[in-house]
């Protein structure tokens, strides 16, 4: 069993918490504190970022992290040292767009991520019909490829989503790109149930997550929540990064609590 | 006869999967639509009587007594309805649109025209449209901005990145995304996520229909060589479609040289770009050793972007298509030739290829035969090019 499939196994009494960061982001010292903070609030795997020029599944929070960091100079090995550094105390996950796998070529990424530790690849731009030799190279390095499923995913995708599926799954919450929202869709526990039926694979829902009380509705239908953009405007908007730590640690550990109840 | 995903190795579907079974749904609506002999009746009325099809195919005599070499004749794509060929896409995709039940639909932009064509098309069709374009393209083709305001679209600025084709296109796609259930999006040239390469060139291939009855009946024998810029590469791949088969015919694609291939600011994908995912294909791109995508450099919008159309780069790498290109200096001087030799405005995008035929002209002999494909009229320039000619 993978890394996150035996995370999953020992979590299933509570749905896990999974923040993201933008790897670098907002340096690459600050981030690291962010990564403690994630630790110390509670969080049970890691999602990392790699800035990409051309993120065109993020919205403008995402999207500015990962400006920031690329022209900080930031680039996917620095990532993937971020992630050596956690992947023993974590199970760490990257987001990364096709491009920057592409050019790195699949192999040598897939053999960097297992090196660096790290347990899965979310590949937003990478749908199962265009993953399948990349999720072969990387399941034989031991790393999950995890595949995304939309609310206008149709049965027959789910299906083939679910039978090349290893890891978690990725539910996107509502057609959209990545970014907080006020109000989670109505059709969400439908949309899991949907997936539910076709695997047994942990599902874990993201994109606009943004208060303890949607983790805690997302909980009561998915094994995991995802919370990416919500923690990415605190920490812009607190400045320092000390202030921004706590303020995340906090934050994570109330979301925590509520998944806990 | 299915429509290709792939050009050998290029192409595909690199996008979110929330988009995916719009893909398919659109797929397979033009699969059926296609051969439909109403669509097609009611395509061919429109580009007759609001297009304005055919476009002549004009010899360009001063022009080809001034470079004193080859016969050439210009494909008049700016004499389309609009000013360029991009609404032979657009009039297609909007009907597509409406058999489909969209009732919303969006675009990026780089010059304008496509913009210009998408809101054209979706005025005819009664359908509200959102326009997405780079704030420093908004600057430099203004005149378009306002046409796209007046024809009723909204146009929505792009501050992120390059702000200009590739971030017009970025955005457009987030849209998407989040709008798919009503929305319909017009991508304006021969890139994207399939199936739109494949659309996109089997509705412009009627240039390269016309052009070939036009030129049989005025010379009574095929051309040597054919020439098109390329910024995304709809207006070449629409000439070139019919003619791919004939190999003896040289064919030629003709990007953005911007300040020099050598400078790194240009938007010569093909010559200097390597193979890489953007816009939901696999293609050549500008990128750094990481894959970040890189920006484009042109004097003209329409040509300022770091990718390319998938089947270019396998015509490229099959040989089929030579592709080279000229830099702004030298499209900036055709624009004015042309237009003091033939009483011909071209856009700068076209420009290129009139700069091309220029610089090679000792290439050519008096046999030689070409068509130029002259993609669309300079109106939308002048302002741009007065500055830099300072004429004002
Ligand atoms: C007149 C004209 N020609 C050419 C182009 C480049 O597009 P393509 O390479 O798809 O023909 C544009 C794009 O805006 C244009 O307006």
């Amino acid at each position: 069993m993978s890394a996150l499939g035996k995370l999953f196994e020992k979590r299933r009494k509570k749905a896990l918490l999974m923040p993201y960061i933008t790897g670098g982001y907002p340096s690459m010292h600050a981030c690291g504190h962010l990564l403690d903070a994630f630790i110390e609030g509670g969080a049970d795997m890691i999602e990392l970022g790699v800035p990409f020029s051309d993120p065109l599944a993020d919205g403008p929070v995402v999207q500015a992290s990962a400006q920031q960091a690329l022209d900080a100079g930031v680039t996917p090995d620095d990532v993937l040292t971020l992630a050596s550094r956690y992947s023993s105390r974590l199970p760490v996950v990257l987001l990364v767009y096709y491009n920057c796998i592409f050019a790195y070529g699949q192999e040598r990424f897939a053999e960097a991520a297992a090196a660096a530790g790290v347990s899965g690849l979310i590949v937003p731009d990478l749908p199962v019909d265009e993953a399948s030799e990349f999720i072969d190279v990387c399941r034989a390095r031991g790393v999950d490829v995890i595949l995304l499923v939309a609310p206008t995913s149709t049965g027959e995708r789910i299906g083939m989503i679910a039978a090349r599926a290893s890891g978690f799954i990725y539910c996107v919450s509502v057609a959209g790109v990545t970014g907080a929202r006020d109000a989670l869709s109505d059709q969400l526990p439908d949309f899991l149930a949907r997936v539910r039926e076709r695997t047994d694979v942990p599902l874990a829902v993201g994109f606009g997550v943004s208060t303890a009380e949607q983790a805690a509705a997302v909980a009561r239908h998915a094994d995991g929540v995802i919370i990416g953009s919500k923690l990415i405007s605190m920490v812009r908007d607190a400045g320092e990064v000390d202030i921004a730590a706590r303020a995340v640690k906090t934050f994570l550990s109330q979301v925590n609590e509520e998944l806990i109840k | 006869m299915s429509i290709p995903a792939r050009f050998g190795p290029y192409g595909g579907r690199y996008v979110p999967e929330t988009v995916i079974p719009a893909l398919d749904e659109l797929a397979a609506a033009y699969e059926r639509l296609r051969d439909d002999p109403v669509f097609r009746s009611q395509l061919k009325a429109l580009l007759k009587n609001f297009v304005g099809r055919p476009t002549p195919l004009y010899l360009a005599e001063r022009l080809s007594s001034r470079l004193g070499g080859p016969r050439i004749y210009l494909k008049r794509e700016d004499l389309c309805h609009t000013g360029a060929h991009k609404i032979n896409n657009t009039v297609g995709q909007l009907l597509l649109a409406v058999e489909m039940g969209k009732t919303r639909v969006i675009a990026e932009t780089g010059a304008g025209q496509h913009g210009v064509a998408t809101a054209t098309a979706a005025a005819l069709f009664g359908i509200p449209c959102a326009i997405y374009m780079g704030e420093k393209d908004i600057d430099r083709q203004e005149l378009n901005v306002v046409r796209m305001k007046l024809l009723g679209a909204e146009v929505i600025p792009v501050s992120s990145g390059s702000r200009t084709l590739k971030d017009a296109m970025n955005d457009a796609i987030r849209d998407w995304v989040t709008n798919v259930e009503n929305t319909y999006y017009v991508i304006g040239s021969v890139a994207g996520p399939a199936p739109y390469p494949a659309i996109v060139r089997e509705l412009q291939s009627v240039i390269g229909r016309e052009a070939l009855a036009q030129i049989q009946e005025a010379e009574g024998r095929l051309p040597t060589e054919l020439i098109a810029c390329v910024g995304g590469g709809s207006n070449a791949m629409g000439l070139f479609a019919p003619f791919l088969e004939k190999e003896y015919i040289r064919l030629t694609g003709v990007e953005a040289g911007g300040e020099g291939l050598d400078t790194g600011r240009h938007g010569a994908s093909i010559e200097r770009g390597e193979r890489g995912v953007l816009h939901g294909s696999l293609s050549y791109v500008l990128q750094d050793a990481y894959g970040q995508i890189l920006e484009a450099h042109s004097i003209s919008a329409g040509l300022d972007y770091p990718g390319v159309g998938p089947e270019h780069s396998f015509l490229h790498d099959e040989g089929r298509v030579r592709y080279d290109s000229v830099t702004d200096a030298e499209a900036l001087a055709a624009f004015t030739m042309l237009s003091g030799t033939e009483g011909i405005i071209p856009a700068l995008e076209s420009a290129h290829a009139i700069a091309y035929l220029a610089r090679h002209i000792d290439r050519f002999t008096h046999e030689d035969l070409i068509i130029v494909n002259l993609s669309g009229r300079g109106d939308k320039d002048v302002y741009q090019a007065a500055r830099m000619l300072e004429l004002l």
